[in-house]
């Protein structure tokens, strides 16, 4: 039974749709994750990409279609350690609020622990070791709202692995984090899915900055418009992005001839790249 | 319990005023890092109605004048917690109107009330800024009762609710159940309201919630300090408010009140003054 559940993958999606009223924000989605793989998740604003990502963390529920995370459907799932959640809006807390970096890591222990218990020796040892992960003990004490942008990025990404999840999902975890740290941060996911094994689904604009790192694409318009393995997805990349988009969209790792003029006809359906 | 019998009222004053001085201010933390400090006021004016209501009841129909208006008030209190979510849920975009209603409903209400039944005005006054001499031993069991079962709670949930305070989706993915956890916390607010009215007063008892900890944060680094200089500001406001108020007469939640507002501004002269040391990296 449990080798059976080891070779679960780690999200399945079948035929999903979701709406805000009679808005269809996502249609017929069909995807699964593997166990070890490194997904990169992209499409354009108002694509869904968020939305998506709540369903499958079971805050909001999907008009149709099912949800597994580890092979049990979302509704039975009960065992959220195993997920690690690192928000887009993660930064936009009160930076005024009195915690410091040790407490804000604690609270991705607070549903583990349990009512009436405080954290363990052990638990703080946890808290610790993952403040160093992502290279933050020198600022152990300090209130999070004192550090810089990719500072307190890193602190939350600390919060999610303490428990140790087994599937990190990163919704646009670089929004506002300067050049250098977005680096760093993309190597520290590429140790955690190469040295761990952690499963990850990162949502990002920039899949070119990404293509190094990931395994997988899959690309979002309310409809899935690409889901397969990065050599594939690079194969096709500039015909993808232009239906994904609408438009000419720059790709990084092949922009040697680009001009900036491309902005100018933004609304060419043709999707036949340049 | 024999024990208790036996105090004086200014020692049955000073046991209600250390527990209120200990569990307004830890309420008082998590109201503060939410930003909703005000809904003590709403429920403080709704606890009034209860406790006018309790007094109408007790003076008009008098097979029920053994009811202490304390309990009518912790009624109301619980009612008005729970009006006051569905209030924020109803004006999803527009949340603080809640209290305002519920503010004005209760000031109408209690008017309203009072006009009907006989009480004195020094009974009212009493109510509505606090006194000592009129802590009987009922009012001290409650204050007890209500406490012991706040600090449970509070014991309970602290750390959810800290979860939930500072990032409420990722509590809710972290497998913590929020909406139940926010429930409890909408009691809680109602307990400590109706605990602390005898002696801090209706009008006061928002001041005891918010003074200390609006004190402990201008120098606190962590969640941490916040409870726990809070809890010590709270703790000295309440004991010397009281003890002033006993040496020269005067009502009590005013005299507490003004010894939070001289904690506070020396706190915020000591954050001036840089004695404590900046955590600014």
């Amino acid at each position: 039974m449990t080798k059976e559940s080891q070779a679960q993958p780690a999200l399945e999606i079948k035929n999903l749709s979701f709406s805000y009223g009679k808005q269809n924000v996502l249609e017929d989605i069909h995807f699964t994750v593997p166990q070890g793989s490194f997904l990169g998740l992209m499409g354009p604003n108002g694509s869904g990409k968020s939305t998506l990502i709540k369903c499958i963390l079971g805050l909001l529920t999907p008009k149709e279609g099912s949800i597994k995370l580890f092979g049990k459907p979302i509704h039975q799932f009960h065992d959220w350690n195993k997920i690690g959640f690192v928000s887009q809006k993660a930064n936009s807390f009160n930076s005024g609020f009195p915690a410091t970096v040790f407490e804000v890591v604690s609270m991705g222990l607070y549903g583990k622990v349990g009512l009436f218990r405080f954290l363990t020796k052990k638990h703080k040892l946890q808290v610790r070791e993952a403040i160093k992960q992502v290279g933050m003990e020198d600022f152990i004490h300090q209130n999070i709202g004192q550090l810089s942008g990719g500072q307190q990025q890193r602190v939350f990404i600390a919060r999610a692995l303490v428990s140790e999840p087994e599937l990190l999902i990163l919704d646009e975890p670089t929004v506002g984090v300067d050049a250098k740290s977005v680096q760093n941060f993309y190597n520290m996911l590429k140790r955690l899915n190469k040295e761990r094994g952690m499963t990850l689904i990162l949502v990002t604009h920039d899949i070119g900055a990404m293509t190094e790192y990931i395994t997988d694409v899959a690309c979002l318009n309310k409809c899935l418009h690409f889901h397969g393995n990065k050599e594939e997805f690079e194969l096709q990349q500039e015909d993808m992005m232009s239906s994904l988009y609408g438009h000419d969209v720059r790709v990084i790792t092949h922009n040697h001839d680009h001009h900036d003029h491309d902005h100018t006809h933004d609304h060419d359906h043709d999707g036949s790249g340049h | 319990m024999e024990i208790l019998q036996q105090l004086t009222f200014i020692e049955r004053g000073i046991v209600a005023g250390l527990i209120i001085g200990l569990i307004c201010p830890l309420l008082g933390a998590f109201l503060l890092v939410r930003r909703i400090t005000i809904i003590t006021e709403a429920l403080s004016h709704i606890t009034l109605t209860g406790i006018t209501a309790g007094v109408f009841i007790s003076q008009t129909m008098t097979w029920l004048a053994f009811i202490n208006p304390l309990y009518t008030g912790l009624i109301f209190s619980l009612v008005g917690s729970i009006l006051i979510e569905k209030l924020r849920h109803a004006y999803k975009s527009f949340q603080e109107l809640a209290v305002p209603i519920i503010l004005s409903s209760g000031i109408g209400l209690s008017a309203i009330l009072i006009g009907l039944s006989s009480g004195s005005t020094v009974e009212w006054y009493s109510y509505l800024f606090g006194s000592l001499v009129t802590v009987s031993l009922s009012d001290l069991y409650f204050t007890m009762a209500t406490g012991f079962i706040a600090f449970i709670i509070i014991f309970a949930f602290y750390k959810e609710w800290l979860s939930i305070s500072f990032d409420q989706e990722f509590a809710k993915t972290s497998g913590i159940k929020v909406n139940r956890l926010n429930f409890f916390f909408s009691l809680l607010i109602a307990l400590v309201i109706s605990m602390s009215m005898k002696v801090v007063g209706i009008l006061l008892v928002g001041a005891m919630v918010t003074l200390p900890v609006a004190a402990s944060i201008q120098i606190a680094k962590s969640f941490r300090q916040v409870v726990i200089l809070g809890i010590i500001f709270g703790e000295v406001a309440m004991i010397a408010g009281i003890l002033f108020s006993y040496y020269f007469n005067i009502a009590t939640g005013g005299m507490v009140v003004v010894t939070g507002v001289v904690i506070l501004l020396l706190t915020s002269l000591i954050k001036r003054l840089g004695l404590v040391s900046s955590t600014v990296a």
